[in-house]
């Protein structure tokens, strides 16, 4: 910058400005605000009243909460792991040389641009235990078709399902990019040396996107910790809670039963989780060489 | 993976007329055998991913009688458009198309100037605090939704903006993320260039209007789609701040659709209502694809 004086200030501010006061507002100050209001009880009708970290003492003896832990922990350790490698199978799919490749990819990517609310709408009618056509479809080989959204058994793993469907196509265009950094020689050269192709996925591919797998393992995993759209159409938590999860009770508890304080103290639970995850990834980063 | 294995990398010492004619025989014949399972296996997939598209259009073209049969119908014995005239009728759709296509654009419009000014002032001005402010920046990134909403919702209220265009555009005009991908952008960008308009007497805001932002297209193309994409598809923020159907956004209006019916939840009309908002979605989509996977891509590789 070119400018002196306090005109140097001028154009400083003209810059920085409107984006400093924005996040101030709408992200800095809520922060703050929502740790502050982890500390106080607070139904939105008389003043907030301080009391330490009661909330967090409740929290840990809340049987609910430990649920919703739980139900949480069991959508990302089902979700996670497949997301990642249908992406990663439909990347090196049409990473190959085939007819209408640009096709492929549009129709495993259409999933990502819906929104979540239409999504979880035309699977929770497919999910239909008795007319939806996943039962029909299961009935056909002889089968019959769990509940799904209306068993808590099953509700789960249907919106896990919902879950990988919606997201493969994210995954699939991050791995696309990935794949496409990897010299074609490395694979010529393997194939010269008498390497098979599955060889070459596990002994080039793969340690050659491990940034890109990392990076996918990470981001698949903050995401899931904080699932909510899917859950809130699909189930709203039920069957008999089998779908509560974290965002979803923070908004309940904030919203529906005006327990302000508890659910600002969760959402914190909610960050340490991410943080944890944010830390240890950005230390593997790190360490690689 | 490399499906064409090209003669490349042949062993010094042998000639190369030697290893030619017995290589090409052998891949002519294995390459189209390996292509057409690929292809099978690639369009079995693509077909899977867009059968609930399918089903979701044949249920919204069937009368209601229609949705108890079995086996369901994949193609309506009898199309109509009956549940689209009952979307029509009862639901202000257009008004809550033209809702979400304004909130979208000028949140993203609003993203665009104000993250690419602050970004260009982290990667190119030198004042007191800067690294802590931009570590603070990133810091905030960190910090999951679900912990702002609360005290968000209590800000924004207090504004007056509960049931307004402000409360759902304003909050999601400014962010860290765009602010540290726009000043990535501007790292990668010789210094030379703005240096050479400072010559010609130019200032800050002039060599920034007309040396840099004409060369950030693509930074900015990107950072759009991921503005557009996410303000477009929001729906938790609209759900707490929005009451007024005249206020509602298209993800907003289709969850209000399977409540909206006393008893059992009007299977065409729901599905009606999410093809007249998905539709849309997707010839916009396929016209401007490259851009999108380019722009949900380079989010990653730069993350």
């Amino acid at each position: 910058m070119y400018e002196r004086g306090w005109r140097r200030y001028g154009v400083i501010a003209l810059f920085l400005g409107p984006s400093v006061i924005g996040l101030t507002a709408f992200t800095l100050l809520p922060i703050l605000s929502s740790l502050g209001l982890s500390f106080t009880d607070w139904d939105l009708l008389r003043p907030p009243a301080f009391v330490g970290l009661s909330n967090y003492r409740h929290l840990l003896g809340d049987p609910e909460f430990w649920r919703t832990l739980r139900n949480t922990v069991t959508f990302l350790v089902g979700y996670v792991p497949l997301v990642l490698t249908t992406g990663l199978l439909v990347a090196v799919l049409l990473n190959a040389s085939i007819p209408f490749r640009q096709v492929f990819r549009a129709m495993y990517f259409v999933p990502v641009v819906t929104s979540w609310v239409a999504v979880a709408l035309v699977w929770k009618w497919l999910f239909n235990p008795v007319y939806g056509l996943i039962n029909s479809a299961i009935g056909t080989l002889g089968i019959t078709g769990p509940a799904w959204l209306f068993d808590p058994n099953w509700a789960m793993v249907a919106v896990i399902l919902t879950s990988v469907w919606k997201d493969t196509g994210f995954v699939m265009v991050i791995m696309l990019a990935g794949l496409q950094g990897i010299p074609r020689e490395y694979y010529e050269a393997a194939s010269i040396d008498g390497a098979s192709r599955p060889q070459g996925l596990f002994h080039i591919t793969i340690p050659l996107l491990a940034p890109t797998l990392i990076f996918c393992l990470s981001i698949s995993l903050i995401g899931a910790f904080q699932v909510f759209d899917q859950v809130y159409v699909m189930t709203e938590g039920g069957p008999a809670g089998a779908t509560m999860v974290l965002v979803e009770r923070v908004v309940a508890n904030a919203f529906s039963y005006s327990r302000m304080g508890y659910a600002s103290a969760m959402s914190w639970v909610l960050f340490l989780l991410i943080f944890v995850v944010t830390v240890f990834f950005y230390r593997i980063r790190r360490w690689q060489p | 993976m490399a499906a064409v294995s090209l003669p490349v990398g042949i062993p010094q010492g042998q000639s190369v007329s030697a290893v030619k004619p017995a290589a090409r025989p052998a891949a002519a014949r294995r390459v189209p055998w390996r292509t057409i399972v690929l292809t099978v296996v690639a369009l079995a997939g693509g077909l899977l991913m867009i059968t609930p598209f399918v089903w979701a259009l044949a249920t919204s073209l069937k009368p209601r009688g229609a949705l108890l049969a079995l086996p369901p119908q994949l193609v309506p014995a009898e199309p109509t458009l009956g549940a689209y005239v009952e979307v029509i009728r009862r639901f202000p759709f257009l008004r809550v198309f033209g809702n979400s296509a304004l909130v979208a654009v000028a949140t993203t419009l609003g993203q665009l100037v104000i993250c690419s000014m602050a970004g260009y002032a982290f990667a190119r001005f030198r004042f007191w605090g800067r690294d802590a402010l931009f570590t603070l920046y990133l810091a905030t990134l960190m910090v999951p939704f679900a912990v702002v909403i609360t005290p968000l919702f209590i800000i924004v209220t207090r504004l007056g903006w509960a049931d307004t265009y402000a409360g759902l555009i304003v909050p999601g005009m400014f962010s860290a993320f765009g602010t540290f991908f726009m000043r990535q952008f501007f790292l990668s960008i010789p210094k030379e260039l703005e240096e050479a308009a400072t010559i010609d007497g130019a200032g800050t805001l002039g060599t920034f209007v007309r040396i840099v932002l004409p060369i950030t297209g693509p930074a900015l193309a990107t950072l759009a789609v991921l503005s557009f994409m996410g303000s477009w598809n929001s729906f938790l923020w609209p759900l707490l701040i929005i009451n007024d159907r005249d206020l509602m956004t298209l993800p907003l209006a289709l969850s209000t659709l399977q409540g909206m019916y006393p008893g059992q939840t009007q299977w065409n009309i729901v599905m009606a209502g999410t093809v007249m908002a998905t539709v849309p979605t997707i010839l916009v989509f396929l016209l401007v694809q490259r851009w999108v996977i380019e722009g949900v891509a380079g989010s990653g590789v730069k993350g």
